[in-house]
């Protein structure tokens, strides 16, 4: 298939960028969109051009790199897809894609489609320790952890720092990215001595870094590629009254 | 005070006082439809709260503190978000927000202009004189609070101020009420939405039964 790309280019972090067309030709439909991305800078190079820059790691949709708005949904807007994990087939011949970076003030352009996520690891930062024994290695049965408990704890640790909830955020929030490590660490033992300062640290945290704050418009959930649910957030502002008293 | 620079601090407070509020225009609700109980009925409800004297006053400074708290945060949670979120997309792509949750600010101050409106009308009786003027007519002993509000309402103008401010009260609530659940943290997952529809349907009746109240004048259901 044969589609029409137009793509935010921008120099550097102080640049003014701006939406660049190019086109993509004899695209496989089995091709992954970065692989799809990879062919068209293969031309760009080959023309003498500067190739499309793009974050991307392991293209099988665990580490979060990948980071693009496409038609305006972070990750293309693919129920649980990451860039990496979207297929040209879900796009037909003659299509027009928007392929844009994450935008928020927390997350600065650096090139293209590159933005700095490091903000979101201040965040996990200011999370802190979580308590543990040192010394010899403890039985692995003497700890126990209810298995609904252990269930919920990983479908927060889902959470693959993306930042794809900010992205899709109308106030540019991390709240989600916020509550998914709070709530896994507030409900495992390992990390419940620790929760009151926790859910405090991360939220001041989240503020200072420049992201918004949560006013519940749950498009988060719809955009985030491992389906982290809002019920999330819900349970931060738990941990938060909680720690009130 | 923590609570007041903190992120979840402030989105807590404003849920107190959008609660609070709630409760308020529940019961201004249930005095107000005591309208459609004949012209002594609201009346007689209007003279037992003015004579409630110190204690109507400690609810206004109450009802003064607590919108003051609610639209400080309101504008300021506003003013942060927009510059958290400096550069919009050439494609945005919305699927889960709602034109309500979008513009809470914009229907919070046309509340607000309201707000200012409707005390300047039925509390000072400042404006639209020759209609509020029959409040200091007595009927059985009583300001006719009845007449006052049927004379105002008979005027479109007056009405559709009414209608579009109840308009932007429902919308304000229907993205509000649910989000407050979310805010005090009952979401279990799968609760949220029937909470979203719940939350829209009692906005639905806020806005449907005190829009009734001008319609009612305005198209001469209830006569004076
Ligand atoms: C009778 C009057 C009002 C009622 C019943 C009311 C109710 C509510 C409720 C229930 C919420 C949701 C709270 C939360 O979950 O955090 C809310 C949020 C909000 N209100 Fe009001 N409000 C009123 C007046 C106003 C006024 C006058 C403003 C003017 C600025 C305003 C601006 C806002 C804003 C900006 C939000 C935040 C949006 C959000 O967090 O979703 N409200 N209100
Ligand atoms: S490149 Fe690792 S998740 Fe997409």
């Amino acid at each position: 298939m044969n589609l029409t790309l137009h793509v935010w280019r921008q120099k550097g972090p102080k640049a003014k960028g701006k939406l660049e067309t190019y086109q993509a030709t004899n695209v496989s439909e089995d091709e992954s969109f970065l692989e799809m991305l990879d062919e068209v800078n293969e031309e760009l190079i080959k023309a003498g051009k500067d190739p499309i820059a793009f974050d991307h790691d392991c293209r099988e949709g665990i580490c979060g790199m990948c980071s693009q708005v496409i038609n305006g949904k972070p990750h293309g807007g693919q129920e649980r897809t990451t860039v990496c994990q979207l297929h040209m087939r879900s796009f037909a011949d003659g299509d027009e894609i928007f392929i844009e970076p994450w935008r928020a003030k927390a997350f600065p352009v650096q090139k293209d489609l590159i933005a700095d996520r490091s903000t979101l690891e201040t965040i996990m930062q200011a999370g802190g320790f979580t308590s543990c024994h040192t010394g010899g290695v403890p039985d692995g049965n003497a700890l126990l952890v209810p298995k609904p408990v252990a269930d919920y704890a990983m479908d927060a640790a889902e959470c693959i720092g993306c930042g794809a909830c900010v992205a899709g955020c109308p106030n540019s929030s991390a709240m989600l990215y916020t509550s998914a490590k709070v709530a896994q660490l507030a409900v495992l033992p390992q990390g419940k001595g620790e929760a009151k300062a926790r859910v405090k640290s991360m939220t001041d945290a989240l503020l200072d870094e420049g992201f918004g704050n949560c006013t519940n418009h749950y498009e988060c959930q719809d955009a985030c590629p491992k389906g982290i649910n809002v019920k999330f957030i819900a349970k931060l502002n738990r941990e938060y009254i909680k720690s009130l008293v | 005070m923590y609570l007041l620079t903190s992120s979840v601090g402030r989105k807590q407070l404003m849920a107190v006082t959008g609660l609070l509020l709630v409760g308020f225009i529940t019961v201004h609700l249930l005095g107000n439809l005591s309208i459609f109980a004949g012209s002594e009925a609201i009346n007689i409800y209007a003279e037992k709260l003015k004579s409630l004297g110190p204690v109507v006053w400690i609810f206004r400074l109450v009802m003064l503190v607590l919108f003051l708290v609610h639209i400080t945060f309101g504008i300021q949670l506003t003013l942060e978000n927009s510059a958290a979120s400096p550069e919009t997309y050439a494609i945005k792509q919305r699927t889960k927000t709602t034109f309500a949750a979008e513009s809470m600010i914009y229907t919070g101050l046309i509340i607000l202009a309201f707000l200012f409106y409707h005390l300047l009308h039925f509390t000072f009786h400042l404006v639209q004189t020759d209609a509020v003027d029959a409040v200091h007519t007595l009927v059985n002993g009583r300001p006719d609070v009845f007449s006052m509000v049927a004379k105002s309402f008979n005027s479109a103008f007056v009405s559709i101020v009414y209608i579009i401010s109840m308009a932007a009260l429902f919308l304000h609530l229907s993205h509000g009420l649910q989000s407050l659940v979310q805010t005090f943290g009952f979401n279990n997952g799968t609760s949220q939405d029937k909470v979203i529809g719940i939350g829209k349907l009692v906005a639905i009746f806020y806005g449907l039964a005190y829009i009734a109240i001008p319609l009612a004048f305005l198209f001469h259901i209830v006569k004076i």
